[in-house]
């Protein structure tokens, strides 16, 4: 018996070889994934307990997190960009996705002609770049050549027209409605998708039903969506909450007028990579991107675990 | 026939290949600068006349865009790959560089005996020891203004606050011109071209500026604040819109013939001449007739040596050159409005050029407030003059506001000797 069993362990991992080639098509999406994502992550996160005190590179604890919260300076401005992002996410909410699931109901209406035609023009500038979009809508806008003035006019509103993107009251919504008018793609897109995976029979046996047009849509097609549409609201959180391009082509650095339009991302550019006469300061630069981190992970995980398993699925 | 074809071929061959091997044995230096816009001038007129003097050395100028320049020189030095000659923005942005030991000490350099003091002080350490970058040039604020405009309506350049003003009403009533072209979209403008360049006749240049670092003196102090009661009452004579107007807008606006008078830096000039307009400067307007007159000439650029860099003994012959009179004049003349630090002097031919130095002669020059010492701790005050000048322009702040913002983020950080 005593003999025999390593004799039979010889000959079991003899019949189950060690699957190497599990490890080696793994391999590159690991390194890959780790070297650029989970290290720098890490390293951000180490370095926010760091700061350098008299010339020196040192473990201050949560030093940093006590400034960012505690000093007036710091608190207003996080605050602030906090609050912005709020409003940022909260146009997105507001806007862009119940025009998403409108424009996606609409396209997936039978019979609809140039469908092929709408669904492009609608996606396209989700397709631009940042740049493009932000200096487009910067000369559109722009009181001295931008056509929006001339448009208005042309249908008597002139007097309604503003320098909105200069004003501290209205330059939020402006670049708001300008990230909308780039994203809008993105709804429409996932809701064309899961509208058109809704089965016929489902739809036939509705109509038999007696349920047809908007009574249709809101009581058959809006709850087979709904998975959809909680996972383009996570989109546009984390893609908001680490939003910085937009506003930094269309407003600057600064996220003027009188930081305005600051968000998170740009509160952190200025703060890591310094700004004009302002120096870099890797530390704090480090402790704001944990705590964008931080809010991120916890919104992530209420929507995980509060909504997507309450989600209920449907099934064919 | 064919056998002399063939030696001929393999002659001309080795030939080539001696005239490669001189070629790599040249030292190529590499120079960083923010100055994007004078790419051409260095490769057609500065580089030329030193390679042609010194065989060798090759130099060329691999500028980044202005607003990423400090962030992406930072990054390059740290990881080894900038430049061996970098171009030095004023004041603490290059003297931390210096302590950090990423720019090479120039102190002993030959050429540093042709700066006066206050042409290094930008890039000279506190204590004035060390020097480490060899001065370019400096930059004179003041205003551009339209001739065919002042013209029409018939006005004299203004000396006097009361006169500037008096002139924008004309302007204004006249219709014709947007009287002046500033946006404060990109802040800056409203705070560099604004508040920096009428400022110094209120707070009398370097007396003000150095009370301010001493402490004896605050920014809302009458002198600090009165500049921005003036700025604000700019607003009515800017263009439809000017809160989302921006830099590029407002030189547009102006050299497209629109606006009358441009609050300008020097550095507008070689733009402004290809615009074919009739254009004369004057200095910023003093507030009774007879006072002295105070101007911005500031420290702008000036060029160091990378620390790491491993031709140094070539980077310094080159730096050499750039300290020499012969750089001076036609640096000075390649870009005018980038006025020479050389204590020689340069002669000009740019009639507008020629206008904004003469001021020199007749009035007290000084360097923007913020930049020396006053800009090193968080909330950095430079940046927060241009949030607050657009505010006061905007309404969005009263001026007393505003000077008050200033001075708590000052004094949140800057304990001045006492």
């Amino acid at each position: 018996m005593t003999d025999l069993a390593p004799e039979q362990g010889e000959e079991a991992s003899r019949r189950r070889p060690r699957r190497w080639h599990i490890l080696v098509f793994l391999a590159p999406a690991v390194i890959i994934y780790t070297a650029v994502m989970i290290l720098p992550l890490i390293e951000t996160l180490r370095q926010s307990f760091f700061n350098v005190v008299d010339g020196e590179h040192v473990f201050v604890g949560f030093a940093n997190f006590a400034t960012l919260f505690g000093d007036p300076r710091w608190a207003s401005d996080f605050w602030n960009a906090l609050g912005n992002n709020f409003v940022f996410f909260l146009i997105h909410m507001a806007v862009q996705n119940p025009i998403g699931v409108a424009l996606a109901a609409l396209l997936s209406l039978p019979g609809l002609r140039f469908a092929a035609f709408y669904r492009t023009a609608f996606f396209l500038p989700t397709l631009l770049s940042f740049v493009i979009v932000g200096f487009i809508w910067k000369l559109i806008l722009s009181p001295i050549w931008g056509v929006a003035p001339w448009l208005m006019d042309l249908v008597g509103m002139k007097s309604m027209f503003g320098p909105w993107l200069g004003k501290p009251g209205s330059a939020l919504i402006t670049v708001s409605l300008v990230s909308v008018w780039q994203f809008i793609g993105i709804p429409m897109m996932l809701i064309y998708a899961a509208l058109l995976s809704i089965p016929e029979e489902v739809i036939e046996a509705a109509e038999i039903d007696g349920i047809t047009g908007w009574g249709q849509f809101f009581k058959i097609k809006l709850p087979l969506v709904l998975p959809a549409i909680g996972i383009i609201s996570i989109l546009t959180f984390v893609g908001n909450f680490n939003a910085f391009d937009l506003v930094y082509t269309m407003q600057g650095a600064l996220a003027g007028p009188d930081k305005a339009t600051d968000i998170l991302g740009t509160f952190l550019y200025r703060t890591f990579f310094g700004f004009q006469l302002q120096l870099g300061d890797q530390s704090m630069g480090a402790t704001i991107a944990t705590i964008m981190f931080l809010i991120i992970l916890t919104g992530v995980c209420i929507y995980l675990f509060g909504i997507q398993r309450r989600i209920r699925r449907y099934q064919f | 026939m064919y056998r002399t074809t063939l030696q001929g071929a393999l002659l001309a061959s080795s030939i080539l290949a001696g005239v490669g091997s001189a070629m790599a044995a040249d030292v190529t230096l590499n120079i960083e600068s923010w100055r994007n816009d004078d790419l051409q001038i260095w490769q057609e007129q500065i580089i030329p006349t030193f390679e042609a003097k010194h065989p060798g050395i090759k130099v060329t100028f691999s500028p980044s865009a202005p607003t990423e320049y400090n962030a992406a020189l930072n990054a390059k030095l740290d990881a080894g790959s900038a430049g061996d000659l970098v171009a030095c923005r004023p004041f603490d942005t290059s003297l931390q560089l210096f302590e950090k030991g990423k720019l090479e000490d120039l102190t002993g350099l030959e050429g540093m005996k042709n700066f006066s003091d206050v042409a290094k002080s930008a890039w000279t350490t506190d204590d004035g020891a060390k020097t480490f970058c060899v001065p370019m040039a400096s930059v004179i604020h003041g205003f551009i203004y339209n001739k065919e405009a002042f013209e029409k309506i018939g006005a004299e350049v203004p000396k006097t606050v009361d006169q500037f003003f008096a002139v924008l009403d004309k302007l204004k009533e006249d219709g014709t011109y947007i009287p002046m072209a500033m946006g404060t979209k990109d802040m800056w403008e409203a705070a560099t071209m604004g508040y920096q360049n009428i400022g110094p006749t209120y707070w009398k240049g370097e007396e003000g500026r150095k009370a301010l670092i001493a402490g004896t003196q605050k920014l809302t102090d009458e002198p600090w604040v009165e500049p921005y009661r003036v700025l604000a009452k700019w607003k009515p004579y800017l263009g439809d819109g000017f809160e989302a107007q921006t830099y590029p807008d407002s030189q547009n606006l102006f050299t497209l013939g629109r606006a009358a008078i441009y609050p300008a830096g020097s550095w507008e000039i070689s733009l402004f001449n290809t615009a074919g307009l009739k254009l004369g400067a004057f200095p910023p307007p003093v507030v009774k007739d007879g006072d002295t007159c105070y101007i911005s000439d500031h420290n702008d650029i000036a060029m160091g040596l990378n620390a790491a860099s491993p031709h140094k003994e070539e980077a310094k012959v080159f730096l050499e050159w750039v300290a020499s009179p012969e750089f001076a004049s036609i640096y000075a003349n390649a870009l005018p409005g980038f006025f020479s630090l050389n204590s020689t002097a340069v002669d000009m031919t740019d009639p507008l050029a020629k206008e904004f130095v003469s001021w020199r002669e007749t009035c007290k020059p000084t360097i923007r407030s913020t930049y020396q010492i006053l800009s090193r701790g968080t909330p950095n005050l430079e940046n927060e003059t241009w949030t607050e000048s657009a505010n006061v322009i905007n309404g969005t702040d009263t001026p007393e506001a505003a000077a008050k913002k200033l001075q708590d983020g000052l004094d949140s950080w800057y304990k001045p000797a006492k």
